[in-house]
């Protein structure tokens, strides 16, 4: 045998379109709302309109005599089925009971308390209304320091001082680093709340057939085996006798990793019913009950040396939780206690976490979840201390930087950070934005009068989550391989992937290994009867656990397919290379992989001791986290008259290990960089002290738009992550973690000569020409 | 986010449709501003009529010296109306920054001016243009000033039955400077504060001044505090500061999450000069 063996090009690491796109652009892809079965019933809830109530009876006959409403149920009705699940634990937490509607009492606004059942979603609606609760308002609390004071009205009576837990971490010693210290800053930094609002709200399709004791359940999730898992129990079904299916799903940033009540609440109409019924979620009711991220407020200090040497970090933590305990809501905060060391290399960090109840909705994973907030603290308190002590902000970072031969790093807060050579990154970054020139322009600017800022961030970040024992549901991640008989491949990654782009990277990582075009790959996932148990998607993990996993499934294919090709050429197992699509013997006689993939099929050419087929399925543990990290520079100028900020230049420099598609990196970047500006500048997730959410739609919420987006200009440095075999790190959340502090730090540096030190987020115009006015009045004062 | 169920007639014409109205139905143009009132279930109107397809109100056309703008005519095409652009570019610029091309596509200049929102960016340019409205319903005809037809905030003095059928703007090329200069609010993309100027000068004075301001209080306003400050003087910015700075007065300036009384009369200071300064360096 012999074929014509031309040398392929390498895929990974090349700027390809995405395979997921022509469906997306041409509107056809599947969302949960597209799912429409024969029979299905539509739902929609009765929410609470109040911060705190009590419930003292619900009317719903008037809903119940409406035409077309098929059902009503209240708290009453669903005692039977499992609370909302939290999969975190810390020793002493808190648990309040989350039934999936509300029994005597509601502790936010958009508690769900009623759903009505109807032939369509606009009876349903009308039905809504006609439900009559006689509320008894009480006293809400949604300042988590107010919730602290004493006499604060209590969330959860039973517990009136409004805590969940307290944690405490300690690295070091630091009380000795505050006594050795010539030096200590203090401040108090709010990262707020902020609402996640994916394009595609939440959805569910509950369909239960009795005959076979099955439930499909179509729900918008970043992790359909573990929700699957987690609604089996709650409905007390056999896990294999529930199919879960994730269709296309139009974004979660962190808001889908979760389990909400309306998924169990479909589940439990279906089984009453025997019949397939939907609820889509509107966006108000998006805003209003879809986790929130973020609700920090930190009090930091710095312990340093004159010369600029780093001490210690200490962090009191007030994590406003909201009502109740989502799926990982009170983990996301301890992420921050283990990056509050940044990417310095002092000894000492010393750590409280106060988790507050609140009227509100839960906070739980938003893109970047603990690590944005750590970041944000640790990069203003180094560029505060700069400040103290004269020094440029580059300068302190250098200076405390752990070098690039300090790897792996044991940090002060018990991490071991994989690889880096954080100060090449920022170097490379101030060559390309000519930092000592942008000063120079700064100090002309200065000298005319105009406000210039250049704010710089050095992030670092931990990612690929994560070993098993670091997480509450497991850590790993699953691949299966498939190839077809005419050598076609199927991958199955237990990833489910929501906008990240796997279905192209999976193809390029496959399509390289065995030496088929690109288009011979398919990536399924998302559906539990088609894939084996898998993590899904979250925490930057897709590529460098899920890639993993799929590279370990691939040698496998790849070690049976030179077994057949060694058989069907006649030579020695080890006599032959599988590389370009075809297993060469030394002989030069070579097969195609697809020439393999057929005879493993037919079944007359076996190799001793293997078997016929060629399949393969693995899952991989990772033996610790993946750290990106990177130099985000944010030039800007504010308008005095107006407080109004313009982004002049940004510039990101990221290193997040090695790259497998370069577009898929600049949409995650460019996405995450819009997320975390923003933050920095817009977004707010306001509750006033009645607990109504008044930044609760679009009129008042403000998501950036394209028009408010500057150019990003990036780049990379590469230091591959000795983790996994892909060498990958992560880049999902590197930009809204990146870029919140060097926005911050751009703005006060351009405020600096008023003597601003500190501005919390978002900095609003409003907020900034306030600033401007204080401290111009103060100057005429002094 | 359902609306209330509702009966819906499009009728041919618009005498048709104005017997609907007097029978007490809503009428429906853009349905920009109506349709998300009634998903949020803050309007329920029991009867719509959708006027936005009528052949009758939508045109725009020069007549002895005037510009009539039909009440049907989209914000897409103020915006990009060649003889509105080139014989009063102050609408066409002020209808571009209207939300956004999907906004501009539906949204019809009547149903703007007849939702009269506190914030909406067309009543600044016509209180700027000494613009006149004109009202039909069964009973007749009437054209008001802009002063007479915006009374407060979602409110005008449009009748039960009546409904705006075009909107009168001057020709006003030539030697007429206009400019409108928005401050966005971030979320919804209205103005905080909008001001729109009029200036015309001859021999180093100020001769015609008009400023329109919207979204600083409850109403759109004429500022004419600034149009006397400036008639006649010099023209000079001090004079320009000093009469912006007056924008504000006697004005209950609105107060919300995105931008504190204080802020937005500032902003109407400093916005009303700006549109001043650019008016200015646009006049002959
Ligand atoms: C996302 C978004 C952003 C927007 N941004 C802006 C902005 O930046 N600036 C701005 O100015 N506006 C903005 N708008 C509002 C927009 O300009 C609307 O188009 C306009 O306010 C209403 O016009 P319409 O034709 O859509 O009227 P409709 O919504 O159909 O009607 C509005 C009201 O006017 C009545 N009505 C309609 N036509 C007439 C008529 N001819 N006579 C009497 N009554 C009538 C209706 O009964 C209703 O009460 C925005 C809207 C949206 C949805």
């Amino acid at each position: 045998m012999s074929t014509t063996v031309t040398k392929l090009e390498k895929l990974v690491g090349k700027r390809i379109k995405r395979k997921e796109d022509p469906r997306l652009i041409t509107g056809t892809a599947t969302y949960v709302e597209d799912v429409k079965l024969p029979d299905m019933y539509h739902a929609a809830i009765l929410r609470s309109p109040h911060g705190a109530a009590n419930i003292k009876s619900i009317d719903i006959s008037k809903a119940q005599a409406l035409p077309g409403v098929v059902a009503v149920y209240t708290g009453a009705d669903i005692l039977g089925v499992g609370s909302v699940v939290c999969a975190a634990d810390l020793p002493g937490l808190r648990r309040p009971v989350h039934h999936i509607l509300a029994q005597d009492r509601t502790y936010f606004v958009g508690h769900a308390v009623a759903v009505v059942v109807a032939k369509d979603r606009y009876i349903a609606a009308d039905g809504v209304d006609l439900i009559e609760v006689d509320w008894e308002p009480t006293q809400a609390v949604t300042d988590p320091e107010k919730a602290l004071a004493a006499g604060a009205p209590a969330v959860h009576p039973e517990w009136p001082d409004n805590t969940a837990f307290v944690h405490n971490q300690e690295g070091g010693d630091m009380a000795q680093a505050f006594a050795d210290a010539e030096v200590v800053v203090r401040q108090r930094i709010v990262s707020q709340r902020l609402i996640p609002n994916a394009m595609e709200t939440r959805g569910v399709v509950a369909d239960w057939k009795q005959a076979d004791k099955s439930m499909t359940i179509w729900t918008s999730t970043q992790i359909p085996h573990l929700a699957r898992s987690i609604l089996a129990g709650q409905l007390g079904l056999d896990e294999n006798r529930v199919r879960l299916i994730a269709p296309e799903v139009g974004g979660g940033f962190g808001s889908k990793l979760n389990v909400y009540p309306e998924e169990a609440l479909m589940g439990f109409v279906s089984m009453k019913l025997h019949k397939p019924v939907k609820w889509i979620e509107s966006r108000r009711e998006n805003f209003q009950t879809t986790i929130h991220g973020r609700g920090h407020v930190d009090y930091l200090e710095i312990a340093a040396m004159r010369d600029g040497t780093i001490l210690g970090l200490k962090l009191k933590l007030i994590q406003d939780l909201g009502s109740y305990l989502q799926l990982l809501t009170p983990a996301i905060p301890t992420l921050s206690v283990l990056m509050m060391p940044g990417l310095y290399k002092f000894r000492n960090i010393s750590a409280q976490v106060i988790g507050v109840f609140t009227n509100a909705v839960p906070t739980d994973a938003y893109r970047g979840a603990g690590r944005p907030e750590a970041t944000h603290g640790i990069e203003r308190m180094v560029d505060m201390l700069a400040a103290e002590l004269g020094m440029d902000p580059v300068e302190i970072r250098l200076k405390n930087f752990a070098g690039k031969d300090d790897f792996p790093f044991l940090t002060a807060a018990g991490l071991t950070y994989d690889s880096g050579d954080y100060a090449a990154t920022l170097d490379k970054a101030l060559e390309m934005i000519d930092y000592k020139g942008l000063r120079a322009q700064q100090a002309q600017a200065r000298a005319e009068g105009r406000l210039m800022g250049i704010g710089i961030s050095t992030y670092g970040e931990l990612c690929g989550f994560g070993p098993s024992p670091a997480t509450p549901a497991g850590g790993w991640e699953s691949a299966t391989v498939k190839v077809e008989p005419s050598g076609k491949v199927t991958v199955m990654t237990g990833c489910s992937p929501h906008g990240q782009g796997q279905e192209t990277a999976f193809a390029q990582i496959a399509a390289d290994e065995l030496g088929v075009p690109m288009d011979d790959v398919i990536v399924l996932h998302g559906d539990t009867s088609i894939v084996q148990y898998g993590i899904g998607t979250f925490g930057s993990r897709n590529t460098a656990v899920g890639g993993a996993a799929l590279h370990y499934a691939l040698q496998d294919i790849r070690d049976k397919a030179k077994r057949f090709g060694a058989k069907m050429l006649g030579v020695e197992d080890g006599d032959v290379v599988l590389a370009d699509g075809h297993c060469t013997a030394s002989n030069g006689t070579s097969v195609t992989f697809q020439q393999i993939a057929a005879a493993a099929y037919r079944g007359i050419v076996i190799p001793t001791g293997s078997e016929p087929g060629l399949v393969a399925t693995r899952f991989w543990e990772p033996s610790n986290f993946a750290y990106p990290y990177g130099a985000h520079i944010i030039v800007s100028e504010v308008d005095a008259e107006t407080g109004q900020i313009e982004i002049k230049r940004y510039l990101a420099v990221d290193d997040i290990g090695n790259i497998i598609n370069p577009l898929l990196v600049d949409g995650q970047l460019h996405g995450g960089v819009a997320q975390g500006l923003g933050q920095a500048l817009w977004e707010h997730g306001i509750y006033d002290d009645n607990g109504q959410l008044v930044s609760g739609t679009f009129m008042d919420y403000a998501m950036p738009r394209a028009r408010m987006m500057p150019w990003v200009e990036s780049a990379h440095t590469v230091t591959p992550s000795p983790v996994n075999p892909l060498g990958a790190k992560g880049v999902g959340e590197a930009g809204t973690i990146g870029s919140t502090p060097a926005m911050v730090n751009s703005v006060v540096d351009a405020l600096a000569p008023l003597g601003v030190r500190h501005i919390d987020m978002p900095m609003t115009a409003g907020k900034i020409w306030k600033l401007i006015q204080d401290s111009s009045i103060q100057e005429k004062k002094a | 986010m359902i609306a209330n169920s509702f009966e819906y007639s499009a009728p041919g014409s618009l005498k048709e449709a104005l017997a609907l109205l007097a029978e007490g139905a809503k009428p429906l143009a853009g349905g920009m501003s109506l349709i998300p009132m009634m998903k949020l279930r803050l309007a329920n109107p029991e009867h719509l009529v959708d006027i936005g397809r009528l052949p009758e109100l939508n045109y725009i056309r020069e007549e002895n010296g005037e510009l009539h703008i039909g009440a049907g005519v989209t914000h897409f095409e103020v915006e990009s109306s060649p003889l509105l652009l080139g014989k009063c570019p102050l609408i066409a610029e002020t209808a571009a920054h209207i939300g956004d091309i999907q906004v501009r596509n539906r949204g019809t200049i009547g149903g703007s001016v007849a939702h009269a929102d506190p914030s909406a960016d067309y009543p600044a340019a016509l209180h700027a243009l000494d613009a006149k409205i004109v009202l039909v319903s069964g009973e007749g005809t009437r054209t008001l000033s802009t002063e007479e037809f915006f009374l407060d905030t979602f409110t005008t003095a449009l009748e039960p039955g009546e409904i705006v059928s075009e909107v009168i703007v001057p020709v006003d090329a030539g030697l007429t400077g206009t400019s409108y200069q928005k401050f966005l609010q971030p979320a919804s993309g209205f103005a905080i504060v909008g001001a729109a100027a009029r200036v015309r000068q001859e021999g180093g004075k100020f001769t015609l001044v008009r400023v329109g301001m919207t979204g600083l209080s409850g109403n759109a306003y004429r500022a004419r505090n600034v149009e006397d400050a400036l008639v006649g003087k010099e023209v000079t910015d001090a004079n320009i500061q000093a009469a912006a700075a007056l924008v504000a007065d006697g004005q209950d300036a609105s107060s919300d999450l995105h931008a504190t009384a204080e802020y937005r009369a500032h902003l109407a200071g400093a916005y009303t000069a700006r549109a001043l300064r650019a008016a200015l360096a646009r006049s002959a």
